[in-house]
């Protein structure tokens, strides 16, 4: 395999005196969807937030993340904000509170599209147009014009697919992009995910708790619990030959992962699961 | 079965201006209760020269009848901050009451209880207390009355606000599928839930209380002479403006109890809520896995 | 045996500038000792119809029975008793439990709904524990635990109820996915132990497909299709069904990409098939 595109190496992030990500390191490749799986509470999306420096002030990040040969966690406010969108991109849970919602869409797509490309306004509004034709928006220049309240969940979704592609980035990072779809909206933006991760040579690190999600676009998997990666592997493996008992504990849970799996799983004990947290 | 409760003061209560917000207030409530005890000279007695200022045998010097301005302030502790409290007290159960009703039952009773409402709170409040102390006849007791019939309407919309909110929840709701009727409802499940909100208005408000007391007081509505109160202290320094310590001192003592609910109040504003306080020390707390460090080890 | 719930031809509209009709005309019944699944995608009119069952909505037309009466409004009247045979559990764990009343008390409040109907006391001790919690913890106050922990503690307090008939509005959605199966699981357990029947309302296919006896699905206030839960999931015969079950990505690790339907709202959809209801 070729160099990865984003290497993020031995990163530790705390809050006060609570560490939550301890000591991840993780490799992104072009072309290839690497999930990060876990439940509420594992550091999976504080790991994704801390690639674009997303996360507060008070958060200590140690560690480095390397895209090509920058340190991300090093640059300052202005070169990260080169990298935003530009070479690194973020889809995000809820697109209602990705979009602007008193900013037409169209504004929303060219205003990123001449910021990072400097196009002038027709070139910006055909890429734009391009760009919602690609991510499949019905009417893509009638939906110039209008605000996101007027598109569903899932064309809200595709939108923000569409501002993050803007810009032709090298990374994308998605975080629990379908949870808050329908299953069939869903459906949908898992096949445009993958094909705009071949199509573009992208790569995507895909963040959800949903292992079908997972098993179903995503080609390595680590899985994370309480701020540490407990296992990695091609999807094949972990889906099918998992070697941790949390891993093992957690695909049993699952009414529909492989039978064999289950099986297994159902004799893996480990001590605290289902993982909740015990009262104060 | 006897339970032990062991309910620890979470480190948020300690914050400065609380505690010196806790510690003036008890300072003033202490005073309130012994000042009789220890007083130089009697509240009343006019047995000094004059308009002495400060001094050795005055601390605050003397007014123009000559009592002595410091055992008159102590004094007046003990008639303005419990007029204070009980008046927000009775306002807070007014108010709270009235809200609570209109918010829960809706329809004809919150229609009316609210154009009440409306009706007291479009007058100046000021201006309104005046007018009722005025024609109930100037005494103490009417001022306080005064004072309730203008400062309850707050406590209602900031109560129906809240119930309103609440009457959504699925616990409320869950009650009523137990067979609780809408006033058990009210009482056991909306009304402990407003408590936060309404304690922390109520505490902020004592401050208005005594200012709108004293205020009346100030306007002769209030406490008659010679009752040691002190607005009215501050209304008889008008006539001798020279003798600066009759007036700045009952200002003063004011200020400082109206700063000390303030900081209470505020204090309370952040840690009333039992569920973020509870659930930031909840989440805190990760399981341990055997084998591996606890997330409080792995320091960054 | 008589059926203990018998929706017929139920309509729910909520007023608006334009008046929304959520539920357009369903019929289903629930017999003792059964599961019942109400399934479908966001805005299909399945929680209209869980509110509308409890009373918490007002039906436009058409009737809800439990054993054979209407069920009444939840107004300013208090709840007779034989209808506290009808309990809810809903989707928040949240704001299913009074944060200032200790848990004990509040399943205690449960018993006091079953004792007023004649029906057996028990202790609050009793169904803390059928739900995998200790019974130390009765004395603590809902914010000291966990979500999951809180949705448990809400199932104990409607179980106290010695309720015939429960009602469960999305109840594992909002927890951990490793979680999910399990819970609902003990639901089913503990409703079949008591002789009760169960409408469960959920948007998760793959666990309802193994706690429900029967399915019905729901595509925009009106059932397409309804029968036996394993004659439904591998025999869909309704075109939103077929769309609705291969749209569903399986943990099973071979990449699969779920179906995803051309349009978002397809007209086949909405199409009505009498031989899709009921099947056997």
């Amino acid at each position: 395999m070729r160099a990865p595109v984003l290497q993020i190496d031995d990163l530790t992030i705390g809050f006060g005196s609570t560490a939550v990500v301890r000591g991840v390191s993780l490799d992104l490749h072009a072309g290839r969807v690497q999930g990060l799986a876990g439940e509420s509470g594992s550091g999976k999306t504080v790991t994704a937030m801390s690639v674009l420096g997303l996360l507060p002030r008070t958060a200590t990040v140690t560690g480095s993340i390397r895209l090509g040969d920058v340190d991300l966690l090093g640059l300052r406010r202005r070169s990260l904000s080169a990298v935003r969108g530009r070479r690194v991109a973020m889809v995000f849970q809820d697109p209602s509170a990705s979009l602007h919602p008193q900013l037409t869409i169209g504004h929303q797509l060219t205003d990123h599209v001449r910021r990072h490309l400097k196009l002038d306004k027709a070139g910006a509004r055909s890429r734009a147009v391009e760009l919602l034709t690609r991510v499949r928006v019905p009417n893509p220049e009638n939906a110039l014009g209008r605000y996101p309240h007027q598109f569903s969940g899932g064309q809200r979704q595709r939108i923000a697919i569409a501002i993050a592609l803007a810009c032709d980035p090298e990374v994308l990072l998605a975080d629990e992009p379908t949870t808050a779809l329908d299953v069939t909206v869903q459906a949908g933006i898992l096949h445009l995910l993958r094909d705009l991760a071949i199509e573009r040579n992208l790569a995507v690190l895909l963040v959800t708790h949903d292992l079908g999600v997972m098993s179903a676009i995503a080609d390595d998997v680590a899985v994370m619990r309480h701020g540490l990666i407990v296992e990695s592997g091609t999807r094949e493996q972990i889906f099918l030959e998992p070697t941790h008992e949390y891993t093992r504990a957690l695909l049993a849970a699952m009414p529909d992962s492989a039978p064999a799996v289950r099986a297994a799983g159902a004799d893996a004990s480990a001590p605290d699961f289902p993982d909740e947290e015990g009262p104060s | 079965m006897i339970r032990r409760r062991r309910i620890p003061i979470p480190r948020a209560w300690l914050t400065p201006l609380a505690v010196i917000g806790v510690v003036i207030a008890l300072a003033w409530v202490l005073i309130a209760v012994t000042a009789p005890l220890w007083i130089p000279y009697a509240p009343n007695a006019q047995v000094l020269p004059r308009l002495q200022p400060p001094g050795i045998d005055t601390l605050m010097g003397t007014d123009s009848v000559g009592r002595d301005v410091f055992s008159r302030l102590m004094t007046g502790a003990s008639v303005t901050i419990p007029l204070a409290l009980t008046l927000v007290a009775v306002s807070l159960t007014i108010g709270t009451t009235l809200g609570a009703v209109a918010g829960y039952f809706g329809g004809w009773v919150d229609e009316v209880l609210m154009r009440i409402t409306d009706l007291v709170m479009a007058f100046p409040t000021v201006i309104l207390a005046m007018v009722i102390a005025a024609s109930l006849g100037p005494s103490l007791f009417n001022a306080v009355l005064a004072a309730i019939v203008v400062s309850w309407p707050a406590y209602a919309r900031v109560s129906r606000s809240l119930v309103l909110s609440l009457r959504q929840q699925n616990y409320v709701i869950a009650g009523r599928l137990l067979g609780f009727s809408p006033v058990r409802s009210l009482l056991t499940d909306i009304l402990p839930n407003i408590a936060g909100p309404v304690v922390v208005l109520a505490t902020l408000d004592v401050g208005t209380a005594i200012l709108l007391l004293s205020g009346l007081s100030f306007l002769g509505l209030g406490a008659q002479p010679p009752t040691a109160e002190w607005g009215s202290m501050i209304s008889s320094a008008i006539q001798n403006f020279d003798a600066w310590w009759i007036g700045v001192f009952p200002g003063l003592a004011i200020l400082t109890v109206v700063l000390a609910f303030n900081f209470i109040g505020d204090s309370l504003r952040d840690i009333l809520d039992p569920v973020s306080g509870g659930a930031r020390e909840a989440a805190a707390a990760i399981p341990v896995v055997p084998g591996q460090p606890t997330a409080r080890e792995a320091v960054v | 045996m008589s059926a203990l719930l018998t929706i017929d031809d139920l309509v729910v509209e909520y007023p608006g500038r334009v008046t929304v009709r959520a539920v357009d005309g369903i019929e289903l019944s629930i017999m003792p000792g059964e599961v019942l699944a109400l399934v479908g995608e966001s805005g299909c009119g399945k929680s209209s119809t869980a509110r509308a069952v409890v009373g918490m909505e007002r039906p436009q037309s058409g009737s809800v029975r439990y054993r054979g009466d209407a069920v009444p409004p939840l107004g300013l009247r208090r709840r007779p008793h034989r209808f506290t045979a009808m309990q809810m559990v809903f989707q928040d764990p949240n704001s299913s439990l009074n944060p200032r009343k200790r848990v004990g008390a509040q399943i205690n409040d449960g018993i006091a709904a079953a004792t007023a109907r004649g029906a057996a006391g028990s202790t609050p001790g009793e169904w803390i524990e059928a739900v995998g919690l200790d019974s130390s913890l009765l004395d603590r106050f809902p914010h000291q635990f966990s979500g999951g922990q809180r949705q448990r503690i809400a199932i104990a307090r409607a179980l106290a109820a010695r309720p015939d008939l429960i009602v469960a509005d999305e109840p594992i959605s909002a927890l951990d996915a490793s979680s999910q199966a399990a819970v609902a699981g003990l639901m089913r357990r503990l409703c079949l132990d008591a002789g009760a029947g169960m409408l469960f309302i959920s948007h998760d296919l793959s666990v309802v497909r193994v706690i429900a006896d029967r399915t019905a699905v729901m595509y925009r206030g009106k059932i397409v299709e309804s029968g036996r839960s394993e004659t439904i999931w591998s025999d869909p015969i309704h075109p939103y069904t077929q769309a609705l079950l291969s749209a569903i990505p399986h943990p099973d690790g071979r990449g699969i990409l779920p179906a995803a339907p051309d349009l978002e709202a397809p007209a086949a959809w909405s199409t009505l098939m009498p031989e899709a209801l009921d099947r056997s």
